[in-house]
């Protein structure tokens, strides 16, 4: 009853829409299958994230090392929570790195951008649920305008 | 040959009592219908018919086009339920069973339906399998032998390969009658073979019908307008008009009878006690614009 | 008196309605809530897969290709204006995953495989088939509807993930090819934002609710036909009218859901 070439045919329809959902899934929303021991997790506190979402990129000098993974409230202090998953093979940063917020272009995305801090001798390195204390929050259009606009002001007077 | 039916069935002023007359039989009649009752809507079909259908012989239904005559085969056939009355089938009430029953009893009768309904997306082998390989666990080369011998007793060996679109009218019917055969059913209930059908189809499906239950002791039932072929082949028939069982007997017999509604219907005058108007108001009145 | 006819009317409709609905629902049941039968179910699902599936691939795929061009032109002749052309890759796959892959694919699909089927089994029912197999002892619910439901729902999510697949490389070949934007960035941004369970799940979930109701109302329109010519040509023009306003009023429903938030 049925053919060998509507067996086939509807053998490569199948295979098809498969391929279009890896692409989608690997090539488009750039899954990554890695088993889960690859990441180890830090914490930031910020006042203000300004735009940054969920799967930002953390970057050294432009270099992606990770990615935000949740962004969240502290309920006691009211500042917002920052959980980065960090990649295993970028495990070497000092206790004292920073971590700033940053857009790239003028009206970009925003990403979270690692300095690395100094070493010393009794400083040791960033840990898995390790937080880093020393963050810059992001920069507010409207604030900066707000304090030009004030300066402005303090120099005509 | 039957005219044993027509010693224990009345004429339909519902004198009938089928279940006093079953003891009497040697063999009972395959299908009882007693003080049946049927609408669509507020349409009456059936008010209190009463028939029964004696195994292997050939049974007539005749009456006008929109008698409801088709009605009938799928209240036989447990389609349709009707509103009062019963329909028994070797003795099942074909209305209280559950679906399983019915269509167990199901397999055992088959239906060839006027535009013969063969499936449109396989070719008329495949049809003619397609019954015997849903129901029985053969192996496939002895369905093809049983079907080619189906096809063979049609006259339609040589078109096994064909689509039911590339063949004509006639064949189609053929080939739908193969089908029906199949599965070798003991009641083969047949919807206006005859419609539309050219003179030389006609006598092919009218010799066929005879044929095979001859052959295969079938108990058929022929629903039909087409009086010369009916009485042609029929063992037995029903008359059927105004809802009603109007006449029944013998080909012979009927044709032999007075009553004036039956020999409107098998002389084929346009009026007559079956009136050419359906009923309506005053026709004077209509026109004038009056209501009533 | 007028009034009353009025109410009554209403009521009827309502009454009308709820039957329907529930000859809907009972022919599903019926097609469905069976143990498939591996051996002889599954031809018939492969066959279906051919008639639904792989004939409506071709419309599905050009249309993808030219929707995504159409996107990434009329995007990037916005977005250069603000100087952001290198946001085209998200705009263009956002509303595709979102909403354009699952919507248009659906629609698409009620005017290619929905009006077939309704047709194909309005012919059916007209020429006596159904009643045949019924006659037959063989179950037309499970043996007409049931595979072509299941072929329905497996085949439209796979067109629709087609189609949006598609539709990116569209984008892609306008925005980069075309355009000139930088492949790198148009794939990087493209990447940092979508995301797999917000967009990618989304789609694949409306696409599988407009699968349902597809099919669906092509099956129930070809199995309650009225059995004549005009009633069939009806019933083809209602599968198309009704699923395309499902699948428009659930899409407004589901975004809802899913994004409005």
């Amino acid at each position: 009853m049925l053919t060998r070439k509507i067996e086939l045919l509807v053998g490569l329809f199948i295979l098809s829409g498969l391929m279009a959902f890896l692409v989608l899934v690997f090539n488009v929303a750039n899954v990554e299958v890695k088993p889960g021991q690859s990441h180890y997790t830090l914490y930031a506190k910020f006042t203000n994230v300004g735009g940054l979402k969920v799967r930002s990129p953390v970057k050294v000098g432009g270099v992606v090392v990770g990615r935000v993974t949740k962004i969240g409230l502290d309920p006691d202090e009211l500042v917002a929570v920052v959980e980065l998953a960090m990649d295993k093979e970028y495990d070497q940063f000092p206790e004292t790195s920073s971590l700033s917020i940053l857009t790239s272009g003028l009206l970009g995305e925003q990403f979270l951008g690692l300095t690395p801090g100094f070493v010393m001798d009794d400083i040791g390195m960033l840990k898995d649920g390790d937080r880093i204390d020393d963050t810059h929050s992001a920069l507010v259009l409207e604030d900066l305008i707000g304090q030009f606009l004030y300066s402005m002001k303090s120099k005509e007077n | 040959m039957s005219h044993q039916s027509l010693s224990h069935d009345n004429q339909a002023e519902g004198e009938t009592k089928p279940m006093e007359q079953a003891p009497m039989e040697q063999a009972k009649p395959l299908v009882e219908i007693s003080h049946l009752g049927f609408s669509r809507g507020t349409h009456v079909i059936y008010d209190d018919v009463s028939l029964t259908i004696p195994r292997g012989k050939v049974t007539a239904i005749m009456g006008p086009s929109g008698i409801g005559k088709t009605t009938l085969l799928k209240l036989i056939g447990g389609q349709l339920r009707p509103d009062k009355g019963v329909i028994k089938v070797d003795g099942i009430d074909v209305h209280q069973c559950n679906r399983g029953e019915l269509f167990a009893l199901r397999k055992r009768m088959s239906m060839l339906f006027q535009s013969g309904a063969l499936f449109t997306d396989m070719n008329v082998f495949d049809n003619v399998a397609f019954a015997l390989r849903e129901h029985s666990e053969l192996p496939e080369a002895i369905i093809r032998r049983i079907v080619l011998m189906k096809l063979e007793a049609v006259g339609l060996r040589g078109a096994a390969q064909m689509m039911p679109s590339e063949l004509s009218g006639g064949m189609q019917r053929r080939a739908a009658l193969a089908r029906a055969i199949a599965l070798e059913p003991e009641l083969v209930l047949y919807d206006e073979p005859f419609a539309g059908q050219d003179p030389i189809s006609m006598g092919v499906l009218v010799k066929l019908i005879r044929e095979l239950s001859d052959a295969l002791s079938l108990t058929s039932v022929v629903v039909s307008h087409d009086v010369q072929e009916v009485l042609g082949i029929a063992d037995y028939v029903y008359v059927l008009a105004d809802k009603k069982v109007i006449a029944h007997g013998t080909p012979a017999e009927l044709r032999a009878a007075d009553n004036p509604k039956l020999k409107q219907f098998i002389g084929g005058e346009p009026d007559g006690p079956v009136p050419f108007h359906f009923p309506a108001q005053d026709y004077q009145k209509e026109m004038l614009g009056e209501r009533d | 008196m007028s009034v009353i006819d009025q109410i009554a009317r209403l009521g009827r409709g309502a009454i009308d309605s709820v039957t329907g609905l529930g000859r809907a629902g009972l022919m599903l049941w019926g097609a469905i809530a069976k143990v498939p039968r591996v051996r002889k179910g599954t031809p018939l699902l492969i066959k279906q897969l051919y008639v639904i599936g792989v004939q409506s691939m071709v419309i599905i795929l050009v249309s993808g290709l030219f929707i995504g061009m159409v996107l990434a032109l009329q995007g990037y002749n916005i977005l250069v204006g603000f100087g952001t052309e290198d946001s085209l890759g998200p705009m263009v796959a956002l509303s595709l995953l979102r909403e354009l892959g699952p919507v248009v694919t659906a629609l698409l699909f009620a005017g290619r495989a929905g009006s077939a089927l309704t047709a194909e089994i309005g012919l059916m029912k007209s020429t006596e088939q159904l009643s045949s197999l019924e006659m037959m002892a063989i179950d037309p619910l499970r043996q007409v509807i049931a595979p072509r439901f299941w072929a329905g729902v497996i085949s439209l999510p796979l067109l629709a993930l087609m189609f949006t697949a598609v539709g990116i490389y569209g984008g892609h070949l306008v925005g980069v090819e075309w355009k000139g934007i930088d492949s790198g960035s148009f794939w990087s941004i493209l990447q940092a934002s979508v995301e797999w369970r917000q967009d990618i799940v989304n789609c694949l979930i409306k696409s599988l609710v407009f699968a349902v109701v597809v099919t669906w109302i092509a099956l129930y329109r070809g199995y309650h036909v009225i059995p004549n010519p005009e009633g069939i040509s009806r019933a083809t023009t209602q599968t198309v009218v009704q699923s395309s306003l499902a699948v428009l009023a659930l899409d407004f429903l589901l975004t809802a859901m899913m994004f409005g938030r």
